[in-house]
C-alpha cells in the first residue's frame, strides 16, 4: 500500500514539531511524492544530516513503501 | 568487518568519483539514478558507474555503509555526498561543481 501524502506529512511533522511540509504528487498515482521540508530543527545541519532527520522520522518505510520520496530541506527564514 | 564493507571501501578509495546507482551509466534503470547521471555527466567529470542490480552484497551492504536508505548514492574522494536530491539540489547552488574543482577531480575524457 502506497503511503497517502497525510500519512507522510503527519510522520514528518510528529518527529519535528513546527515542520512545514509540502506534498507534491509528481506522477499523479498518489504514490509518487515530492517533499519540501522547512525545519527549524534543521539549522547547523549539513545537507545529508537534514535528509536523514527526514528518514529517521518515517521511521525506515524510505527505500522500502516509501521507494520514490523526493526530498527538500529548508531552514526556515526568520521574518 | 564484512566482505561488502570492504569491497565499498575499496571501491570509494580506488576511484574519485563513484556513483552507486541502478543500472548502468549508459543504461539507468531507474529515474533517480538517470538524473544523478545526467548532472554528473553535465559536470563533465570520470566517475565509476557501479549498478547495484547485478551485486546484491553491495546493494545492501551500501545502505549500511552510507548510513543512507536509497540509491543511488555519490562519493566524492571516499566521502559520502548524498543523493539524487542533494546532488540536484547542490547542482543548482553550483556547489557541486566546487567541490569537484576543489578536490580536483579527473575530468571526463572526450
Amino acid at each position: 500500500m502506497p503511503m497517502s501524502a497525510a500519512e507522510i506529512e503527519s510522520m514528518i511533522t510528529a518527529a519535528l514539531p513546527g515542520a512545514v511540509v509540502e506534498m507534491t504528487d509528481l506522477a499523479g498515482d498518489n504514490d509518487h511524492w515530492a517533499a519540501r521540508v522547512t525545519a527549524p530543527q534543521f539549522a547547523g545541519k549539513n545537507r545529508v544530516q537534514q535528509h536523514k532527520m527526514v528518514y529517521e522520522a518515517l521511521g525506515g518505510r524510505m527505500g522500502g513503501v516509501l521507494h520514490a520520496l523526493q526530498l527538500t530541506t529548508a531552514i526556515p527564514t526568520s521574518d | 568487518m564484512s566482505d561488502a564493507h570492504s569491497r565499498i571501501s575499496a571501491l570509494v578509495n580506488d576511484h574519485d568519483v563513484v556513483l552507486f546507482m541502478k543500472g548502468t551509466p549508459l543504461f539507468p534503470q531507474c529515474g533517480f539514478s538517470s538524473r544523478a547521471v545526467a548532472i554528473l555527466d553535465h559536470c563533465g567529470v570520470a566517475y565509476e558507474g557501479v549498478d547495484v542490480l547485478q551485486d546484491m552484497e553491495i546493494r545492501q551492504g551500501i545502505k549500511a555503509y552510507s548510513d543512507w536508505p536509497t540509491i543511488p548514492q555519490l562519493y566524492v574522494k571516499g566521502e559520502f555526498i548524498g543523493g539524487s536530491d542533494i546532488m540536484m539540489e547542490m547542482f543548482e547552488a553550483g556547489e557541486l561543481q566546487q567541490l569537484l574543482d576543489e578536490q580536483q577531480v579527473a575530468r571526463a575524457e572526450g
